[in-house]
Protein backbone atom coordinates (compact mmCIF):
# COMPACT_ATOMS: atom_id res chain seq x y z
CA UNK A 1 0.00 0.00 0.00
CA UNK A 2 1.35 3.42 -0.91
CA UNK A 3 -0.66 5.13 1.81
CA UNK A 4 1.30 6.21 4.84
CA UNK A 5 4.08 7.85 2.81
CA UNK A 6 1.88 10.95 2.52
CA UNK A 7 -0.20 11.61 5.62
CA UNK A 8 -3.27 13.71 5.07
CA UNK A 9 -4.44 16.11 7.75
CA UNK A 10 -7.78 14.64 8.89
CA UNK A 11 -9.11 18.08 9.80
CA UNK A 12 -9.80 18.99 6.16
CA UNK A 13 -12.47 16.30 5.86
CA UNK A 14 -16.10 17.33 6.12
CA UNK A 15 -16.91 14.58 8.64
CA UNK A 16 -14.43 15.92 11.18
CA UNK A 17 -15.78 18.64 13.51
CA UNK A 18 -13.57 21.35 14.97
CA UNK A 19 -11.39 20.21 17.90
CA UNK A 20 -9.43 22.49 20.20
CA UNK A 21 -7.34 21.86 23.30
CA UNK A 22 -8.48 23.85 26.34
CA UNK A 23 -6.06 25.78 28.52
CA UNK A 24 -5.86 24.72 32.16
CA UNK A 25 -7.99 27.65 33.36
CA UNK A 26 -10.65 26.95 30.75
CA UNK A 27 -10.65 23.24 31.50
CA UNK A 28 -11.03 23.98 35.17
CA UNK A 29 -13.99 26.29 34.67
CA UNK A 30 -15.67 23.79 32.32
CA UNK A 31 -15.40 21.00 34.91
CA UNK A 32 -16.59 23.39 37.60
CA UNK A 33 -19.76 24.34 35.67
CA UNK A 34 -20.48 20.71 34.81
CA UNK A 35 -19.73 19.63 38.37
CA UNK A 36 -17.82 16.49 37.36
CA UNK A 37 -14.34 15.09 37.30
CA UNK A 38 -12.46 14.89 33.99
CA UNK A 39 -12.79 11.10 33.67
CA UNK A 40 -16.57 11.45 33.70
CA UNK A 41 -16.41 13.21 30.34
CA UNK A 42 -16.46 11.07 27.20
CA UNK A 43 -12.95 9.99 26.34
CA UNK A 44 -10.80 10.26 23.28
CA UNK A 45 -7.50 8.52 22.76
CA UNK A 46 -4.24 10.44 22.45
CA UNK A 47 -3.48 8.32 19.38
CA UNK A 48 -6.56 9.64 17.59
CA UNK A 49 -5.43 11.26 14.31
CA UNK A 50 -7.18 14.55 15.03
CA UNK A 51 -5.82 14.78 18.57
CA UNK A 52 -2.35 14.12 17.17
CA UNK A 53 -2.88 16.90 14.62
CA UNK A 54 -3.85 19.49 17.24
CA UNK A 55 -1.17 18.28 19.65
CA UNK A 56 -3.31 16.98 22.50
CA UNK A 57 -1.69 15.09 25.37
CA UNK A 58 -3.24 12.62 27.82
CA UNK A 59 -4.93 14.63 30.56
CA UNK A 60 -6.01 17.47 28.28
CA UNK A 61 -9.62 18.37 27.75
CA UNK A 62 -10.70 18.96 24.17
CA UNK A 63 -13.59 21.11 23.08
CA UNK A 64 -15.41 19.75 20.05
CA UNK A 65 -17.78 21.97 18.12
CA UNK A 66 -20.18 19.80 16.18
CA UNK A 67 -22.50 21.06 13.49
CA UNK A 68 -25.79 19.32 13.94
CA UNK A 69 -28.61 19.76 11.44
CA UNK A 70 -31.18 19.75 14.23
CA UNK A 71 -29.89 22.34 16.66
CA UNK A 72 -27.06 24.09 14.86
CA UNK A 73 -23.74 24.18 16.64
CA UNK A 74 -23.23 22.07 19.73
CA UNK A 75 -20.23 22.06 22.01
CA UNK A 76 -19.08 18.91 23.73
CA UNK A 77 -15.95 18.08 25.66
CA UNK A 78 -13.77 15.02 25.62
CA UNK A 79 -11.04 13.95 27.98
CA UNK A 80 -7.83 12.80 26.30
CA UNK A 81 -6.71 9.43 27.62
CA UNK A 82 -3.53 7.58 26.78
CA UNK A 83 -3.77 4.82 24.23
CA UNK B 1 -43.56 40.33 8.31
CA UNK B 2 -42.45 43.05 10.66
CA UNK B 3 -41.92 46.78 10.30
CA UNK B 4 -38.40 47.89 9.44
CA UNK B 5 -38.26 49.82 12.69
CA UNK B 6 -39.03 46.66 14.65
CA UNK B 7 -36.20 44.67 13.07
CA UNK B 8 -33.65 46.04 15.47
CA UNK B 9 -35.96 45.26 18.37
CA UNK B 10 -36.30 41.64 17.22
CA UNK B 11 -32.52 41.28 16.89
CA UNK B 12 -32.08 42.64 20.40
CA UNK B 13 -34.70 40.30 21.82
CA UNK B 14 -33.16 37.27 20.11
CA UNK B 15 -29.73 38.27 21.36
CA UNK B 16 -31.08 38.21 24.91
CA UNK B 17 -32.29 34.63 24.66
CA UNK B 18 -29.27 33.33 22.74
CA UNK B 19 -27.80 31.91 25.93
CA UNK B 20 -30.92 29.82 26.56
CA UNK B 21 -32.00 28.58 23.14
CA UNK B 22 -29.73 26.75 20.71
CA UNK B 23 -28.64 28.53 17.58
CA UNK B 24 -30.78 26.46 15.23
CA UNK B 25 -34.00 27.32 17.02
CA UNK B 26 -33.18 31.03 17.12
CA UNK B 27 -32.58 31.08 13.37
CA UNK B 28 -35.83 29.27 12.74
CA UNK B 29 -37.69 31.66 15.03
CA UNK B 30 -36.20 34.66 13.27
CA UNK B 31 -37.14 33.31 9.86
CA UNK B 32 -40.69 32.49 10.76
CA UNK B 33 -41.27 35.87 12.40
CA UNK B 34 -39.86 37.87 9.50
CA UNK B 35 -41.58 35.79 6.83
CA UNK B 36 -44.99 35.51 8.43
CA UNK B 37 -47.70 36.71 5.98
CA UNK B 38 -49.41 39.04 8.45
CA UNK B 39 -47.76 41.95 10.19
CA UNK B 40 -46.45 41.28 13.69
CA UNK B 41 -46.23 44.04 16.26
CA UNK B 42 -43.69 44.52 19.02
CA UNK B 43 -46.02 43.14 21.67
CA UNK B 44 -46.67 40.08 19.56
CA UNK B 45 -42.94 39.50 19.15
CA UNK B 46 -42.62 39.53 22.92
CA UNK B 47 -45.46 37.08 23.24
CA UNK B 48 -44.05 34.74 20.58
CA UNK B 49 -40.65 34.68 22.21
CA UNK B 50 -42.17 34.05 25.60
CA UNK B 51 -44.20 31.13 24.24
CA UNK B 52 -41.15 29.71 22.49
CA UNK B 53 -39.16 29.84 25.69
CA UNK B 54 -41.91 28.12 27.62
CA UNK B 55 -42.30 25.43 24.97
CA UNK B 56 -38.58 24.87 24.84
CA UNK B 57 -38.13 24.52 28.57
CA UNK B 58 -41.06 22.12 28.84
CA UNK B 59 -39.68 19.85 26.12
CA UNK B 60 -36.23 19.52 27.63
CA UNK B 61 -35.36 16.15 29.09
CA UNK B 62 -36.29 16.05 32.76
CA UNK B 63 -33.79 14.96 35.37
CA UNK B 64 -34.08 11.23 35.85
CA UNK B 65 -35.80 10.56 32.55
CA UNK B 66 -34.77 7.27 30.94
CA UNK B 67 -33.46 8.79 27.72
CA UNK B 68 -31.76 5.56 26.68
CA UNK B 69 -34.90 3.49 27.05
CA UNK B 70 -36.87 6.02 25.02
CA UNK B 71 -34.20 5.92 22.32
CA UNK B 72 -34.22 2.11 22.29
CA UNK B 73 -37.99 2.02 21.89
CA UNK B 74 -37.99 4.73 19.25
CA UNK B 75 -35.49 2.87 17.10
CA UNK B 76 -36.74 -0.61 17.97
CA UNK B 77 -40.37 -0.17 17.07
CA UNK B 78 -39.81 1.08 13.50
CA UNK B 79 -37.06 -1.53 13.28
CA UNK B 80 -39.65 -4.29 13.38
CA UNK B 81 -41.01 -3.03 10.09
CA UNK B 82 -37.69 -3.16 8.32
CA UNK B 83 -37.13 -5.53 5.50
CA UNK B 84 -34.23 -7.59 4.42
CA UNK B 85 -33.12 -5.78 1.38
CA UNK B 86 -30.16 -5.39 -0.86
CA UNK B 87 -30.03 -2.45 -3.16
CA UNK B 88 -28.68 -2.94 -6.65
CA UNK B 89 -27.15 -0.31 -8.81
CA UNK B 90 -28.89 -0.16 -12.17
CA UNK B 91 -26.72 -1.55 -14.90
CA UNK B 92 -23.87 -2.69 -12.71
CA UNK B 93 -24.22 -6.27 -11.74
CA UNK B 94 -21.35 -6.47 -9.28
CA UNK B 95 -22.31 -3.47 -7.18
CA UNK B 96 -24.92 -3.98 -4.53
CA UNK B 97 -25.29 -2.39 -1.15
CA UNK B 98 -26.62 -4.02 1.99
CA UNK B 99 -29.40 -1.94 3.45
CA UNK B 100 -32.23 -2.49 5.86
CA UNK B 101 -31.97 -4.63 8.95
CA UNK B 102 -28.71 -6.42 8.08
CA UNK B 103 -26.94 -3.10 7.63
CA UNK B 104 -28.37 -1.70 10.86
CA UNK B 105 -27.12 -4.74 12.75
CA UNK B 106 -23.74 -4.32 11.11
CA UNK B 107 -23.48 -0.72 12.29
CA UNK B 108 -24.45 -1.31 15.92
CA UNK B 109 -22.18 -4.38 15.99
CA UNK B 110 -19.34 -2.09 14.79
CA UNK B 111 -18.04 -4.73 12.38
CA UNK B 112 -14.50 -4.19 11.20
CA UNK B 113 -15.45 -4.77 7.58
CA UNK B 114 -19.00 -4.17 6.33
CA UNK B 115 -20.50 -6.90 4.13
CA UNK B 116 -20.58 -4.55 1.17
CA UNK B 117 -17.85 -1.95 1.62
CA UNK B 118 -18.34 0.95 -0.74
CA UNK B 119 -16.86 4.35 -1.37
CA UNK B 120 -18.09 7.46 -3.10
CA UNK B 121 -15.13 9.49 -4.28
CA UNK B 122 -15.59 13.08 -5.29
CA UNK B 123 -12.96 14.68 -7.49
CA UNK B 124 -11.21 18.03 -7.48
CA UNK B 125 -12.31 20.83 -9.84
CA UNK B 126 -9.73 19.84 -12.42
CA UNK B 127 -11.02 16.28 -12.74
CA UNK B 128 -14.70 16.38 -11.94
CA UNK B 129 -16.18 17.74 -15.16
CA UNK B 130 -14.17 15.62 -17.61
CA UNK B 131 -15.22 12.02 -18.03
CA UNK B 132 -11.84 10.90 -19.42
CA UNK B 133 -9.97 12.42 -16.47
CA UNK B 134 -12.40 10.87 -14.02
CA UNK B 135 -11.90 7.51 -15.70
CA UNK B 136 -8.13 7.85 -15.41
CA UNK B 137 -8.47 8.32 -11.65
CA UNK B 138 -10.85 5.37 -11.43
CA UNK B 139 -8.37 3.15 -13.29
CA UNK B 140 -5.61 4.24 -10.97
CA UNK B 141 -7.46 3.07 -7.87
CA UNK B 142 -9.03 -0.11 -9.22
CA UNK B 143 -7.10 -3.13 -8.01
CA UNK B 144 -5.94 -4.98 -11.11
CA UNK B 145 -4.12 -8.29 -11.13
CA UNK B 146 -2.46 -10.01 -14.06
CA UNK B 147 -5.30 -12.53 -13.93
CA UNK B 148 -7.91 -9.93 -14.86
CA UNK B 149 -6.26 -9.01 -18.16
CA UNK B 150 -5.36 -12.55 -19.20
CA UNK B 151 -7.26 -14.43 -21.86
CA UNK B 152 -5.62 -17.85 -21.43
CA UNK B 153 -2.42 -19.44 -20.16
CA UNK B 154 -0.54 -22.54 -21.08
CA UNK B 155 2.57 -24.34 -19.91
CA UNK B 156 5.38 -25.32 -22.21
CA UNK B 157 7.27 -28.22 -20.65
CA UNK B 158 9.75 -28.37 -23.48
CA UNK B 159 11.34 -25.00 -22.71
CA UNK B 160 10.09 -24.80 -19.11
CA UNK B 161 8.02 -21.74 -19.82
CA UNK B 162 4.68 -20.24 -18.86
CA UNK B 163 2.86 -18.77 -21.82
CA UNK B 164 0.38 -15.99 -21.17
CA UNK B 165 -2.08 -14.67 -23.72
CA UNK B 166 -3.32 -11.23 -22.80
CA UNK B 167 -6.78 -10.02 -23.71
CA UNK B 168 -6.48 -6.74 -25.67
CA UNK B 169 -10.07 -5.76 -24.81
CA UNK B 170 -9.51 -6.15 -21.10
CA UNK B 171 -6.19 -4.31 -21.35
CA UNK B 172 -7.96 -1.35 -22.88
CA UNK B 173 -10.83 -1.51 -20.39
CA UNK B 174 -8.52 -1.49 -17.40
CA UNK B 175 -6.14 1.02 -18.97
CA UNK B 176 -3.13 -1.29 -18.80
CA UNK B 177 -0.29 -1.52 -21.31
CA UNK B 178 1.55 -4.77 -22.09
CA UNK B 179 4.67 -3.11 -20.63
CA UNK B 180 2.91 -2.63 -17.29
CA UNK B 181 2.27 -6.36 -17.16
CA UNK B 182 5.87 -7.30 -17.95
CA UNK B 183 7.10 -4.76 -15.42
CA UNK B 184 4.89 -6.23 -12.72
CA UNK B 185 6.03 -9.77 -13.51
CA UNK B 186 9.72 -8.78 -13.58
CA UNK B 187 9.51 -7.65 -9.97
CA UNK B 188 8.49 -11.13 -8.83
CA UNK B 189 10.97 -13.27 -6.98
CA UNK B 190 10.66 -16.58 -8.82
CA UNK B 191 14.29 -17.43 -9.36
CA UNK B 192 15.95 -16.79 -12.67
CA UNK B 193 13.61 -16.16 -15.58
CA UNK B 194 13.25 -14.01 -18.64
CA UNK B 195 10.25 -12.66 -20.47
CA UNK B 196 10.12 -13.03 -24.25
CA UNK B 197 7.51 -11.84 -26.63
CA UNK B 198 5.53 -14.68 -28.13
CA UNK B 199 4.01 -15.08 -31.58
CA UNK B 200 2.08 -11.77 -31.34
CA UNK B 201 2.38 -8.68 -29.15
CA UNK B 202 -0.19 -9.94 -26.67
CA UNK B 203 1.60 -13.20 -25.93
CA UNK B 204 4.29 -13.42 -23.30
CA UNK B 205 6.64 -16.37 -22.84
CA UNK B 206 8.11 -16.52 -19.40
CA UNK B 207 11.05 -18.90 -19.57
CA UNK B 208 12.60 -20.28 -16.40
CA UNK B 209 16.25 -21.24 -16.39
CA UNK B 210 16.60 -23.35 -13.28
CA UNK B 211 13.17 -24.88 -13.02
CA UNK B 212 13.44 -28.63 -12.50
CA UNK B 213 9.87 -29.75 -11.97
CA UNK B 214 6.53 -29.21 -13.63
CA UNK B 215 4.85 -28.56 -10.28
CA UNK B 216 7.21 -25.63 -9.78
CA UNK B 217 6.01 -24.30 -13.09
CA UNK B 218 2.39 -24.56 -12.01
CA UNK B 219 3.21 -22.75 -8.78
CA UNK B 220 4.97 -20.00 -10.70
CA UNK B 221 1.92 -19.59 -12.91
CA UNK B 222 -0.31 -19.10 -9.86
CA UNK B 223 2.05 -16.49 -8.52
CA UNK B 224 2.19 -14.65 -11.81
CA UNK B 225 -1.57 -14.57 -12.18
CA UNK B 226 -2.14 -13.12 -8.74
CA UNK B 227 0.44 -10.37 -9.18
CA UNK B 228 -0.84 -6.84 -8.72
CA UNK B 229 -0.36 -4.52 -11.69
CA UNK B 230 -1.80 -1.35 -10.17
CA UNK B 231 -4.49 -0.05 -7.88
CA UNK B 232 -5.33 0.00 -4.22
CA UNK B 233 -5.76 -3.06 -2.09
CA UNK B 234 -9.40 -3.80 -1.35
CA UNK B 235 -10.96 -1.89 -4.22
CA UNK B 236 -12.45 -4.49 -6.50
CA UNK B 237 -14.17 -2.21 -8.96
CA UNK B 238 -14.34 1.51 -9.63
CA UNK B 239 -17.15 2.97 -11.68
CA UNK B 240 -17.49 6.51 -12.95
CA UNK B 241 -20.99 7.89 -12.59
CA UNK B 242 -22.50 11.26 -13.33
CA UNK B 243 -23.91 12.85 -10.21
CA UNK B 244 -25.65 16.10 -11.13
CA UNK B 245 -23.02 18.32 -12.73
CA UNK B 246 -19.94 16.35 -11.79
CA UNK B 247 -18.49 12.90 -12.25
CA UNK B 248 -17.98 10.81 -9.15
CA UNK B 249 -16.32 7.45 -8.69
CA UNK B 250 -18.22 4.71 -6.93
CA UNK B 251 -16.18 1.76 -5.80
CA UNK B 252 -16.85 -1.76 -4.69
CA UNK B 253 -14.55 -2.22 -1.72
CA UNK B 254 -13.05 0.43 0.47
CA UNK B 255 -9.58 1.76 1.19
CA UNK B 256 -9.89 5.25 2.63
CA UNK B 257 -6.26 5.67 3.55
CA UNK B 258 -5.11 4.77 0.06
CA UNK B 259 -7.69 6.84 -1.78
CA UNK B 260 -6.78 9.97 0.18
CA UNK B 261 -3.26 9.75 -1.28
CA UNK B 262 -4.39 9.68 -4.93
CA UNK B 263 -4.05 12.82 -7.02
CA UNK B 264 -7.35 14.30 -8.18
CA UNK B 265 -9.41 13.09 -5.22
CA UNK B 266 -11.26 15.75 -3.25
CA UNK B 267 -9.91 14.91 0.19
CA UNK B 268 -12.62 16.81 2.07
CA UNK B 269 -15.54 14.89 0.58
CA UNK B 270 -14.46 11.25 0.24
CA UNK B 271 -17.16 8.96 1.61
CA UNK B 272 -16.95 5.37 2.74
CA UNK B 273 -19.26 3.11 4.69
CA UNK B 274 -16.45 1.41 6.56
CA UNK B 275 -16.63 2.70 10.14
CA UNK B 276 -13.34 1.22 11.21
CA UNK B 277 -11.37 2.90 8.41
CA UNK B 278 -12.91 6.27 9.22
CA UNK B 279 -12.07 5.84 12.89
CA UNK B 280 -8.46 5.04 12.08
CA UNK B 281 -7.78 7.72 9.46
CA UNK B 282 -10.15 10.55 10.37
CA UNK B 283 -10.57 10.07 14.09
CA UNK B 284 -13.20 9.14 16.62
CA UNK B 285 -15.46 12.13 16.13
CA UNK B 286 -15.69 11.49 12.40
CA UNK B 287 -16.54 7.88 13.22
CA UNK B 288 -19.30 9.03 15.54
CA UNK B 289 -20.68 11.28 12.85
CA UNK B 290 -20.61 8.43 10.34
CA UNK B 291 -22.45 6.04 12.68
CA UNK B 292 -25.27 8.55 13.08
CA UNK B 293 -25.29 9.25 9.36
CA UNK B 294 -25.35 5.62 8.31
CA UNK B 295 -28.12 4.66 10.75
CA UNK B 296 -30.14 7.64 9.56
CA UNK B 297 -29.55 6.62 5.96
CA UNK B 298 -30.80 3.08 6.58
CA UNK B 299 -33.94 4.29 8.36
CA UNK B 300 -34.70 7.02 5.81
CA UNK B 301 -34.32 4.60 2.96
CA UNK B 302 -36.97 2.37 4.54
CA UNK B 303 -39.27 5.34 5.02
CA UNK B 304 -39.02 5.27 8.80
CA UNK B 305 -39.02 8.56 10.65
CA UNK B 306 -36.85 8.41 13.76
CA UNK B 307 -35.69 11.55 15.51
CA UNK B 308 -32.01 12.29 14.96
CA UNK B 309 -31.42 12.69 18.70
CA UNK B 310 -32.20 9.05 19.45
CA UNK B 311 -29.65 8.00 16.85
CA UNK B 312 -27.07 10.45 18.16
CA UNK B 313 -27.47 8.96 21.61
CA UNK B 314 -26.57 5.56 20.17
CA UNK B 315 -23.50 6.92 18.41
CA UNK B 316 -22.46 8.86 21.52
CA UNK B 317 -22.62 5.75 23.67
CA UNK B 318 -20.72 3.69 21.11
CA UNK B 319 -17.83 6.18 21.07
CA UNK B 320 -17.78 7.07 24.77
CA UNK B 321 -14.58 5.32 25.78
CA UNK B 322 -12.34 6.53 23.00
CA UNK B 323 -12.94 3.86 20.41
CA UNK B 324 -15.95 2.52 18.57
CA UNK B 325 -17.53 -0.23 20.63
CA UNK B 326 -20.38 -2.43 19.54
CA UNK B 327 -23.67 -2.52 21.39
CA UNK B 328 -23.49 -6.03 22.73
CA UNK B 329 -21.50 -8.66 24.52
CA UNK B 330 -18.09 -7.48 23.31
CA UNK B 331 -18.81 -3.80 23.72
CA UNK B 332 -21.07 -1.53 25.70
CA UNK B 333 -22.99 -4.24 27.57
CA UNK B 334 -19.97 -6.46 28.14
CA UNK B 335 -18.02 -3.68 29.82
CA UNK B 336 -20.67 -2.77 32.39
CA UNK B 337 -19.27 -2.76 35.89
CA UNK B 338 -22.22 -4.56 37.43
CA UNK B 339 -22.00 -8.35 37.43
CA UNK B 340 -25.77 -8.83 37.49
CA UNK B 341 -26.30 -6.44 34.56
CA UNK B 342 -23.86 -8.44 32.46
CA UNK B 343 -25.26 -11.77 33.59
CA UNK B 344 -28.79 -10.64 32.72
CA UNK B 345 -27.75 -9.93 29.15
CA UNK B 346 -25.97 -12.98 27.76
CA UNK B 347 -23.93 -15.99 28.93
CA UNK B 348 -25.25 -15.75 32.48
CA UNK B 349 -23.37 -18.61 34.05
CA UNK B 350 -19.97 -17.55 32.77
CA UNK B 351 -20.31 -14.06 34.21
CA UNK B 352 -21.52 -15.28 37.60
CA UNK B 353 -18.78 -17.88 37.78
CA UNK B 354 -16.02 -15.45 36.82
CA UNK B 355 -17.31 -12.86 39.25
CA UNK B 356 -17.36 -15.41 42.05
CA UNK B 357 -13.85 -16.57 41.24
CA UNK B 358 -12.55 -13.01 41.21
CA UNK B 359 -14.54 -11.87 44.21
CA UNK B 360 -16.28 -9.01 42.40
CA UNK B 361 -18.46 -6.59 44.35
CA UNK B 362 -21.95 -5.66 43.23
CA UNK B 363 -22.72 -2.07 44.06
CA UNK B 364 -26.36 -1.94 42.91
CA UNK B 365 -26.04 1.40 41.19
CA UNK B 366 -27.64 0.57 37.85
CA UNK B 367 -31.13 -0.34 36.72
CA UNK B 368 -30.92 -4.02 35.83
CA UNK B 369 -29.27 -5.22 39.02
CA UNK B 370 -31.78 -3.38 41.20
CA UNK B 371 -34.71 -4.92 39.33
CA UNK B 372 -33.20 -8.38 39.78
CA UNK B 373 -33.18 -8.09 43.55
CA UNK B 374 -36.45 -6.16 43.70
CA UNK B 375 -35.27 -2.78 44.83
CA UNK B 376 -36.58 0.54 43.47
CA UNK B 377 -34.42 1.72 40.60
CA UNK B 378 -32.66 5.07 40.47
CA UNK B 379 -34.73 6.53 37.66
CA UNK B 380 -37.37 9.21 37.51
CA UNK B 381 -38.97 9.57 40.94
CA UNK B 382 -36.75 6.78 42.25
CA UNK B 383 -33.77 9.06 41.82
CA UNK B 384 -34.56 11.39 44.65
CA UNK B 385 -34.25 10.57 48.29
CA UNK B 386 -36.21 12.55 50.80
CA UNK B 387 -35.04 13.24 54.24
CA UNK B 388 -37.13 14.93 56.84
CA UNK B 389 -35.87 17.58 59.16
CA UNK B 390 -38.19 17.76 62.15
CA UNK B 391 -39.18 21.30 63.08
CA UNK B 392 -37.33 22.57 66.09
CA UNK B 393 -39.53 23.26 68.97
Amino acid sequence: MRSSSKKIDPRVHSLVPKHEVLSIEEAYSVLKTLGIGPEQLPWIKASDPVIKAIGGKPGDIVRIIRKSPVIGETVIYRYVVSG
Amino acid sequence: MILDTDKEYLEKKLEEISSILPEGIINKLKNSISNYPAQISKEEIDKIIELTLRDYSSSLIHPGEAAGVVAAQSIGEPGTQMTLRTFHYAGVRELNVTLGLPRLIEIVDARKIPSTPMMTIYLTDEFKSDKEKALSVARKIEYTRVESVVDSTSIDINSMAVVIHLDPKMLQDKGVEVEDVTKAIKKLKLGEFEIQQGEDEFTLNIIFQNMDSVTGLFKAREKILSTKIKGLKGIRRAIVKKNGEEYVIITDGSNLDGVLGIKGVDVSRVETNNLHEVEVTLGLEAGRELIAKEIKKVLDEQGLDVDARHIELVSDIMTRTGDIRQIGRHGVTGEKTSVFARAAFEVTVKHLLDAAARGDVEEFKGVVENIIIGQPIKLGTGMVELSMKPATR
